[in-house]
Formats: structure tokens, C-alpha cells, sequence
């Protein structure tokens, strides 16, 4: 079985839309405590698990066709998202270990890619 | 002995440390587990969708939704990583994220092999192995002080 370009690209997209979640936990996680009231209408929060759900289905749909081995570890991409709204949104530092790392990440994501082909 | 003695002593906070690393280790398990069941079950979902096909008509997804809520084996997947998610805050309360990085990674690697033996038509090559050992290094080392 051969991994379908489509599939891949719906994986990255949820990647993306994901990052934008984790924003959304960020903000409301900035904004805890205060009793079950407040975590209730705590908006940010509720904006940060439906954009995880809403990734979800089209992670979902990437991965109903082609293979687990090449579409989970494309995940990983979403690190890379999550730590430029980091230092766009929250003024967080990039260290020699995140971009490192990142780099490991992206190179690993291409080399499972070469391996589709 | 007051409370933050309690918290002081080394041993006790090193149990501790213990008890969140081992809660992590078992939810890449569970997370791993839950991969292979939405993997399993979206495949019954129905005929395959793209993501132009969804920018035309946005009702498909919609129905996508629809059709993994009502598959016994995506719900269950999704309950799965529910639950998952909670043990995770859990394990997070006993030791900052950053320290956690390396066992988290290991998910990459229990994916891919339970897919290799659960799943049908997947295989592993040179390539997938090494990008594979890349990303569980790079996720590690992401939460490193420097």
C-alpha cells in the first residue's frame, strides 16, 4: 500500500489547525482557577479543545487511507507550529535544543517521506 | 513532620518523579493502543475525502464527523485518548513537561511497531527506521535547558 499524497496533506493540515488549539489551552490555562464557574466560561479553553476536535477529523481522514507508519510520525510537524506561536504570541526564547530539535523533527519527517516513495 | 519537610525530602520527591515517569511510559502505551483503533476504524468510516473535496463542499465534513462518532472503534479510540488525556495532566502534575519530552517520543516508536503487526499493508524500510530514530531525538531533546 502506498501512501496517498492527499492523505498527507490532510495530516499536515490537522498539524496545523491543532497548533492553533494549543493556543487556545495556552490562553485558557493563563486564565485558570477560580472554581467551576470560571472553568466554565473560560472561552479560550472551550476554543482550544474544539480546534483539537475539529484537527482531529481531518487527521482522521488523512489516515483512512495509506499507511500509520508514514502518516503518524507527520504529527511531529505540529512542533513546529506550536513553538512559532510560541515565540510570536507568547515572547517565548528559541534555545539551541528547540531548533535542534526541530530540525531533527523535520529531517525525520522527510526521511520517512523518502521512504514512501 | 510538617508538610514542607515532607516536600523537602529528596527521596520522597524522587518517588514521586518516579511515579510521573511511569504514568507517561503507560500513556504512550494507551496513546499507541488508541492510534491503531481510530487507524482500524476510520478505514470502515467510508470512501476516502480530500481536503479540496472539503473546501467545495464543507458538508463532507460534516458527515465524516458524523460517521466516526457512530464507529464503535473510532469512539472508542477517541474515548481511549480521552481518557489518556487526563492520566497525562496527572502526570504532569508530579514533573515539568520538558523532562517528560524523551517518554513521550516513545509513542513514534510503539506506533510503528503495532502498526508493522496489527495493521494490513504497512512495512518498514531504512528510511522510516532512521526517520523514525530522528524524531524520537528531536522530541527529546526539545525540552532541554540551553
Amino acid at each position: 500500500m502506498k501512501t496517498p499524497i492527499s492523505s498527507i496533506i490532510l495530516v499536515l493540515f490537522s498539524s496545523f489547525v491543532g497548533s492553533f488549539g494549543a493556543v487556545g489551552l495556552k490562553l485558557g490555562a493563563e486564565r485558570l482557577g477560580g472554581g467551576i464557574a470560571k472553568l466554565l466560561t473560560n472561552y479560550w479553553l472551550a476554543v482550544g479543545v474544539a480546534l483539537y476536535l475539529i484537527s482531529s477529523v481531518f487527521y482522521m481522514m488523512g489516515i483512512s487511507q495509506g499507511e500509520l507508519t508514514v502518516l503518524f510520525p507527520m504529527i511531529s510537524l505540529g512542533y513546529i507550529w506550536a513553538l512559532l506561536w510560541a515565540r510570536l504570541l507568547f515572547k517565548e526564547q528559541f534555545t539551541v535544543a528547540k531548533v535542534g530539535g526541530l530540525a531533527l523533527i523535520v529531517f525525520g519527517v522527510a526521511l520517512i517521506n523518502l521512504g514512501n516513495a | 513532620m510538617s508538610s514542607s519537610a515532607v516536600i523537602a525530602n529528596p527521596a520522597i520527591e524522587s518517588a514521586a518523579a518516579r511515579k510521573s515517569f511511569a504514568l507517561m511510559f503507560c500513556c504512550t502505551l494507551i496513546g499507541a493502543l488508541a492510534q491503531i483503533m481510530l487507524k482500524t476504524g476510520t478505514a470502515q468510516v467510508g470512501a476516502h475525502i480530500t481536503l479540496g473535496q472539503v473546501v467545495h463542499q464543507p458538508s463532507l465534513f460534516f458527515k465524516f464527523a458524523l460517521g466516526i462518532l457512530t464507529n464503535p472503534r473510532t469512539f472508542f479510540g477517541y474515548l481511549l485518548y480521552g481518557v489518556n488525556t487526563v492520566l497525562v495532566a496527572l502526570a504532569l502534575k508530579g514533573r515539568e513537561l520538558s523532562r517528560l519530552y524523551p517518554i513521550i517520543a516513545l509513542t513514534y516508536v510503539w506506533v510503528t511497531f503495532l502498526s508493522i503487526f496489527v495493521l494490513p499493508g504497512e512495512h518498514l524500510n531504512v528510511y522510516r527506521v532512521l526517520g523514525i530514530a530522528a524524531i524520537v531525538t528531536g522530541v527529546s531533546v526539545l525540552g532541554l535547558k540551553k
